[in-house]
C-alpha cells in the first residue's frame, strides 16, 4: 500500500463567478522515500491540491474524492484530528519565507512551538532541539540565531528555518511549494540540496512543486504534469523528459529559454493565456490553446493512456501529439 | 554627428558610483554606507542587447535607477546619445526623457489601476510637450497594435487583463515617445513560462522593427543568453566580467560567472551534475575591504586576492573579467567543452 493514495481529488472554490474547480479528478500515489515534482504554471491547481493535502484550504471550497494517508482518508478527518496529522505526519513548506514566519516572535519560539505543542516537549527539552535543528539545517551559529528575528535574516536563512520547523515533528511526507523561487540561483541550489539531503537521511517522501522544469528534473523521481487543475501528464522523471507527448508539456518545455540553445531560434509560445477556472471547458482543460484541439476535447474529458510502464497522458490525440515535432504544433 | 566608424554610443556609463548613507547607530559614530555602485563602466550600441545579471544586492535596480536619472548619483557619469544626463535638474530631464524609457518587473503595481489603459500608454507623450488630440489617439493605438494589443483595448482598466497582457501595456507605454533605450528590469520574472516566452519574442521583434537598444537586468541567465547580444556580470555593486553573450556563456574567465551558471537547473538532465557549489549569501556590501569583491565565496581565493583587487582585465576580444586567476578560469571552461 502506498503511503499517500490521492483518489480522484477534486476542489471546488465558491466565488462570487460561480464555482471554479481548481482541481479536478486528480489522482495520484506517493511510496515511502519517493520525491514527486508538480510541475504547472500558475492557476493549474497545484498549490490548491497541497493545501487540500494539509487541509489548509480557503473557507469557502469544497472537497471531493480521497486522500489517503496510510489507508485513512483525511477529507473525513474534522479540525482537531487534522491537527494531529499536520506538522506530524504532513509538514509543509512555502514559498515566500518571509510572509510565513511570524515577524514578531523569534525564530527560536517559532521552532520551538510545534515542539512543545506536537511532541510535548518540557521547555529546555525544546530549546535543545531547536538548536540540533537549526545547526542541522546548516545555519551557522545556532546559539546567536536562536534570539533572532525573521527581518535579521537572510532570504536564504528563512527559508531553512521555515525548513526546521516542517522537519521538528519528523513527518511523513514533507511537500514543499515552491520552496526556491524567492531566492537567488546560487541560493536555489543549496536550498534544493539541503532538502534532498534531509529526505534522504530522514526517510521522508516529498512533494516538489514548482513552474521550473529544471528544478523538477533535478530534484525528483516522478513528475506530474498539471494544467487547469487536471493532470495532464504523469511519469517517471527521466522518461518524461525522454519523450514529452502531451502538447502541453511539449510547449511548457519549448518555451523555456535554456542554457546553451542557439541564440538566434525564437522561443516557441503557446498562444494565449492560462484560462480562468471558471469557464475551463468540460472536456480537457487545454483545448483553447492546444493547436490539436478539436470538437471532442472541448465536451469529454481525454482518456488517460498508459504509453509506457506508469508513463500516463491524457490527450484524445495520442498518436499525432506523439508524431508531430514541437515546432510544427506550435507555429 | 555619427560617422560610419565611430558611432555615438545610445548609453555610455563611466565610472557611475552610488553609496547610500546608513542611519547613525548613535550620536557621534560615524554614519554606515552602503555602497551600492562600486564604479560600473558600459557603453551600448544602438540597437544591441545588454544584459545585467548578478544575484540580489549586486547593484542592479540600483544602476538601472541611476542610468534613468531617477535618483542622485553620487559620482560618474551617464551619457545618452552622447549628452550627459547626471547633474540636470528635473525640467532639464524631462524633455530628454523621450530617448530613454524604462520597464519595471511588476506588471501589477507599475500600472495605475485607476487609469485606462489610453491614459497610461499616453501619458509619457507628455514629456514631448503639446500634441493634438487625434495625433495622441492614433499614436496610442498605432503603439498597442504593435506590442499585440487591440486598439479598443484603449478604455479598459489594468485589472481586466492577465500579468502577459499588462506587461505589454508596460512595454507599449515605454514604446510610445520612440525611445532609443529602453530599460528594462526584470520584465519577464513575474511572468509564467508561456506567456514569458510570448512578451521575449516581442521584445526582439520590437528590437528588429524599431531598432530599440535594450538595458536588460534579469538573474535568470537562459533568458539573458537568449535575448541579449552582451552581458555584464555585478557583483557587490561591480563589473566582474564582460563580453559577448556567446564568449562568456561558454568560456566564464570569472569563477563567480562559472558559478552561476553552474547553479542554474537544466531540465532533461534528470541526473545532478557535477559543479563548485557556492556557500553563504551576498555580504559585505557596507563595508569597503582591500582585495576582490568576491574573496570571501571564491572557492579559489588565494592570499592575493585578499591584498590586491584584480582590475578588469582583456581576457579575449571584447571579453573583459577582474579575477587574478582568470586564464585558470577559462582554460577549465576549455577542457570541460571538449
Amino acid at each position: 500500500m502506498s503511503l499517500l493514495n490521492i483518489n480522484n481529488l477534486s476542489v471546488i472554490l465558491e466565488t462570487n463567478k460561480g464555482p471554479a474547480r481548481a482541481v479536478r479528478n486528480l489522482s495520484f500515489r506517493l511510496e515511502k522515500g519517493e520525491t514527486l515534482g508538480i510541475v504547472g504554471e500558475s492557476g493549474c491547481g497545484k498549490s490548491m491540491a497541497a493545501l487540500a493535502l494539509m487541509g489548509l484550504l480557503p473557507e469557502r471550497s469544497k472537497t471531493e474524492g480521497q486522500i489517503k494517508l496510510d489507508g485513512q482518508n483525511l477529507l473525513e478527518k474534522d479540525d482537531q484530528e487534522m491537527c494531529q496529522i499536520r506538522g506530524n505526519r504532513l509538514a509543509m513548506i512555502f514559498q515566500e519565507p518571509m510572509t510565513s514566519l511570524n515577524p514578531v516572535h523569534t525564530v527560536g519560539n517559532q521552532i520551538m512551538e510545534p515542539l512543545r505543542l506536537h511532541r510535548n516537549m518540557s521547555e529546555s527539552d525544546a530549546k535543545v532541539e531547536t538548536l540540533r535543528l537549526l545547526d542541522r539545517v546548516g545555519i551557522p551559529n545556532p546559539q546567536a540565531r536562536f534570539d533572532n528575528y525573521p527581518h535579521q535574516l537572510s532570504g536564504g536563512q528563512r527559508q531553512r528555518v521555515m525548513i526546521a520547523i516542517a522537519l521538528s515533528c519528523q513527518p511523513d511526507v514533507l511537500i514543499a511549494d515552491e520552496p526556491t523561487t524567492a531566492l537567488d540561483v546560487t541560493i536555489q541550489d543549496q536550498i534544493l540540496d539541503l532538502i534532498q539531503t534531509l529526505v534522504r537521511e530522514e526517510g521522508m517522501s516529498l512533494i516538489l512543486i514548482s513552474h521550473d522544469l529544471g528544478v523538477i528534473s533535478e530534484n525528483t523521481d516522478n513528475i506530474l504534469v498539471m494544467y487547469g487543475g487536471a493532470a495532464v501528464e504523469t511519469g517517471k522523471t527521466e522518461q518524461i523528459f525522454d519523450e514529452l507527448i502531451h502538447p502541453y508539456t511539449q510547449g511548457l518545455f519549448a518555451a523555456m529559454p535554456k542554457l546553451g540553445r542557439a541564440k538566434n531560434r525564437r522561443l516557441v509560445t503557446i498562444p494565449g493565456t492560462v484560462p480562468d477556472l471558471i469557464s475551463m471547458p468540460m472536456g480537457c482543460t487545454f483545448t483553447d490553446r492546444c493547436p490539436l484541439a478539436t470538437e471532442v476535447c472541448q465536451n469529454t474529458p481525454p482518456p488517460v493512456v498508459e504509453v509506457k510502464s506508469k508513463h500516463f497522458v491524457a490527450c484524445h490525440h495520442l498518436d499525432e501529439a506523439r508524431d508531430r515535432k514541437t515546432e510544427e504544433l506550435f507555429s | 554627428m555619427t560617422t560610419e566608424s565611430h558611432p555615438v554610443p545610445v548609453l555610455e556609463v563611466h565610472d557611475l558610483v552610488r553609496h547610500y548613507r546608513l542611519p547613525r547607530e548613535s550620536l557621534f559614530a560615524e554614519p554606515g554606507h552602503v555602497y551600492a555602485l562600486n564604479g560600473v563602466t558600459f557603453e551600448i550600441q544602438k540597437g544591441k542587447s545588454f544584459g545585467i545579471v548578478g544575484e540580489s544586492g549586486c547593484g542592479k535596480s540600483t544602476l538601472a535607477r541611476n542610468v534613468m536619472a531617477l535618483e542622485d548619483t553620487d559620482s560618474g557619469s551617464v551619457k545618452i546619445l552622447g549628452k550627459e544626463v547626471i547633474g540636470l535638474s528635473f525640467d532639464q530631464l524631462r524633455p530628454l526623457r523621450r530617448h530613454f524609457q524604462m520597464v519595471f518587473q511588476d506588471p501589477y503595481g507599475s500600472l495605475d489601476p485607476h487609469h485606462n489603459v489610453g491614459r497610461i500608454v499616453a501619458e509619457p507623450l507628455a514629456a514631448l510637450g503639446a500634441i493634438s488630440k487625434a495625433e495622441r489617439e492614433s499614436r496610442v493605438s498605432t503603439v498597442l497594435q504593435s506590442v499585440g494589443l487591440k486598439p479598443q483595448d484603449v478604455s479598459k482598466y489594468p485589472h481586466e487583463f492577465s500579468g502577459g497582457q499588462r506587461q505589454r501595456i508596460a512595454i507599449a507605454r515605454a514604446l510610445i515617445t520612440h525611445p532609443e533605450l529602453i530599460v528594462a528590469d526584470e520584465p519577464v520574472s513575474a511572468l509564467d513560462v508561456s506567456v514569458q516566452a510570448q512578451v521575449l519574442n516581442l521584445l526582439k521583434d520590437l528590437q528588429d522593427e524599431f531598432g530599440v537598444t535594450y538595458m536588460f537586468i534579469s538573474h535568470d541567465l537562459a533568458v539573458v543568453e537568449y535575448l541579449c547580444d552582451e552581458v555584464a556580470v555585478m557583483y557587490l555593486g561591480e563589473i566582474v566580467e564582460k563580453g559577448q553573450t556567446a564568449d562568456l556563456f561558454s568560456t566564464p574567465a570569472h569563477p563567480y560567472t562559472r558559478i552561476l551558471l553552474d547553479a542554474v537547473p537544466k531540465p532533461g538532465s534528470g541526473r545532478k551534475r557535477e559543479r563548485i557549489k557556492l556557500e553563504g549569501n551576498v555580504t559585505g556590501q557596507t563595508e569597503r575591504r582591500m582585495g576582490c569583491a568576491f574573496q570571501d565565496r571564491c572557492p579559489m581565493a588565494k592570499d592575493i586576492c585578499h591584498k590586491v583587487k584584480p582590475p578588469l582585465n582583456s581576457v579575449g576580444e571584447a571579453h573583459l573579467a577582474a579575477c587574478h586567476f582568470s586564464d585558470e578560469v577559462m582554460q577549465k571552461a576549455k577542457s570541460a567543452t571538449l
